[in-house]
């Protein structure tokens, strides 16, 4: 345990009768992070927050807040503050009153309340409404109230437990924005579930991505998207083509030859030191695919396939085509320069050429059926 | 396009089978005729021989003494009941419904039989306290079925959130649920109030000997004819008390709503 380190959660087991929420999962999130537990419903991401808040508690394993051993803590005496989905305003208090409770529960001085609470209405920029119930104010309101109240008793975790779901979507790019600033502002750990994977991108420090109850993969946004560690990662965070296959043979240290079923052989960089002739699934973004009606230069880190186009749709700043190559539908994000200046468009029914580099796939253990269920994207699906 | 007078010469048809009745017996109090059969004039004067009738007044004492003290009992217990039926779900919580509801639908009449039958077997002396004992039983029922409905909407994330920010078991009681359920469990104190005040079934079967209770008074009043606008009268001012309950009782539940 080092100093940074905020929230320790080791080695923690929650089960429900049978079923397993949370499987032996250990995590360590630093101090003034901001930390996303990202996942479909059902992954455990949720039964993991409340653990730390206190409302459930793990059968094994251990939670310690800085430093300090806190699994058997009731929820009041623990120093870390919890925004609930449906924010939980209490409807019989004012907003004045609802941030003070905290305060009011400790028995602190009426002079220091006041003076606290008007600062925290100051944060969310709500002083004229203080005097309102909460049945009186807007979604997005609520949701600053119940941050106040939480932040009043300077917790030094706030748990957020997807705030934004109720939200409407412009109200929730502009509450992201606020959230975001409200960190920078308190510097104070705070721990983000969501199901969303843009919300957690855009405002996290690190995320890590629960499935079954397991954590999958722990990273920055940008290594969880650009270096997937599952297939379930890979599909669950953006849009991915899957290619299944086995490992062939290793041409040097960095590049592996795959042997992908229906299409020949192709270049993989393989940093994951996968063996030889094990099954694997190739994951390859859309943007990172090329697309053209003429064969690329040759190069021995690209790989070229050929295919038909099946469906286009032009998307503004991409186009988006679908490519069918053997038992395959591809998908690559293309975006267009010099629109009307370039050669000729591509058009349905076209033969194209479609490449990638070695680098920009990704070689990954075969998913589980039920990944597959969870990742089933129904806009393109990565096979017929 | 004609609507149809249909619906509202119905909805008059049956407000007035509802009110003509309650209307007669409030103008015969004023009625100088002792008999009602025709108006002869204005008088205050069976008002004032109820306000000097003794025994009447000793039977109004009995009922509010039995209402209020049963009314809180089962507010108290009425609302535990609910709690319990609410937080735990297993088999033996459908056998706890059934026995909070069945007081609801079983007849007065057997209610107050059985009563009678067990007061008598257990060696109780009749009066007001198996008045008051008897009114609880069928009081409860009333505040916990009202209190359950309330708690069946009731968001219990303000729970997790009041210990979230601190407070104990005791601190998120007094502040967050009882201020919560105060109007249900209002409510339903009401309507109990209301119940035990006019009950006369179960009432008749186990009072005894100087426990006589309004009901049962204007019942025995009423073998004598002489004694008829007397009750009239009686009955104008029960009716405003209980019109101002029923009243008061609604605004309560309804105040959340809006």
């Amino acid at each position: 345990m080092t100093e940074e380190n905020s929230v320790e959660i080791v080695n923690v087991t929650k089960r429900f009768g049978s079923f397993t929420a949370v499987n032996n999962v250990s995590l360590s999130i630093r101090r003034g992070e901001f930390f996303s537990l990202l996942g479909p419903s059902g992954c455990g991401k949720t039964t993991l927050l409340r653990m730390i808040a206190g409302f459930e508690q793990p059968q094994e394993g251990q939670l310690l807040l800085n430093g300090e051993d806190i699994t058997r803590l009731p929820p009041n005496e623990r120093k870390v503050n919890t925004i609930f989905q449906s924010y939980a305003l209490f409807p019989h208090m004012t907003l004045w009153d609802n941030i003070a409770y905290g305060l009011k529960i400790a028995r602190r001085g009426k002079a220091e309340i006041k003076q606290e609470v008007e600062k925290m209405l100051a944060l969310i920029q709500m002083e004229e409404q203080a005097y309102k119930k909460p049945d009186q104010i807007s979604g997005g309101q609520k949701q600053r109230v119940a941050i106040a109240r939480a932040l009043i008793n300077k917790p030094q975790v706030l748990l957020l437990d997807e705030p934004l779901a109720a939200l409407d979507l412009k109200l929730r790019q502009r509450m992201l924005i606020e959230l975001d600033n409200i960190h920078d502002e308190v510097g104070i750990t705070f721990i983000y579930v969501t199901h969303d994977q843009g919300e957690a991108m855009s405002l996290s420090d690190r995320i890590a991505v629960m499935n079954g109850g397991r954590i999958e993969q722990i990273g920055t946004s940008g290594e969880i998207y650009e270096a997937p560690r599952s297939s379930f990662v890979a599909a669950f965070i953006g849009d991915t083509n899957f290619f299944e296959g086995v490992v062939a043979a290793e041409l040097d240290k960095d590049y592996n030859r795959t042997r992908v079923e229906g299409l020949g052989d192709v270049v993989c960089f393989n940093d994951k030191n996968i063996q030889l002739n094990a099954p694997i699934h190739l994951s390859v973004r859309p943007e990172k695919l090329r697309i053209s009606r003429d064969r690329p230069d040759p190069n021995p880190h690209f790989n070229v396939l050929s295919g038909v186009v099946e469906d286009i749709v032009y998307l503004g700043s991409h186009t988006r085509y679908w490519v069918r190559t053997g038992d395959y539908r591809i998908s690559i994000n293309q975006q267009h320069g010099r629109f009307l200046l370039d050669e000729r468009a591509i058009k349905w029914k076209d033969q194209v050429f479609i490449w990638w580099h070695a680098d920009d796939g990704f070689m990954l253990e075969q998913y589980s059926e039920h990944d597959e269920l969870l990742m089933t994207l129904p806009d393109a699906p990565a096979k017929p | 396009m004609k609507r149809s007078r249909l619906p509202l010469f119905t909805t008059v048809f049956i407000l007035l089978f509802f009110y003509v009745p309650i209307l007669l017996l409030v103008l015969n109090s004023f009625n100088a005729s002792r008999f009602g059969g025709s108006w002869e004039g204005f008088t205050l004067n069976w008002y004032v021989r109820l306000f000097n009738d003794g025994p009447i007044w000793t039977a109004l004492r009995n009922t509010l003494i039995i209402a209020v003290s049963s009314t809180l009992v089962s507010m108290i217990l009425g609302t535990l009941a609910a709690f319990a039926l609410h937080r735990y779900n297993t088999r033996l919580q459908r056998i706890h419904y059934t026995l909070i509801y069945t007081p609801l639908v079983v007849p007065d009449i057997l209610m107050g039989m059985s009563l009678l039958l067990f007061f008598v077997a257990m060696g109780f002396q009749l009066g007001l306290t198996t008045i008051f004992l008897a009114h609880v039983t069928f009081c409860i029922s009333y505040v916990a079925m009202v209190v359950l409905a309330r708690l069946q909407d009731f968001d219990f994330s303000v729970i997790e959130a009041s210990q979230d920010l601190g407070a104990g078991w005791w601190d998120t009681l007094w502040r967050v649920l009882l201020p919560m359920l105060a109007p249900g469990i209002a409510a339903g104190g009401l309507l109990a109030f209301t119940l035990s005040i006019d009950d006369f079934v179960i009432t008749f079967f186990v009072s005894g000997p100087g426990s006589t209770t309004l009901p049962i008074r204007i019942y025995s009043m009423m073998k004598h004819s002489r004694n008829m606008p007397i009750i009239n009268a009686l009955s104008t001012i029960l009716l405003v008390v209980t019109f101002l309950a029923v009243w008061s009782s609604q605004r309560l539940t309804r105040e959340k709503r809006t």
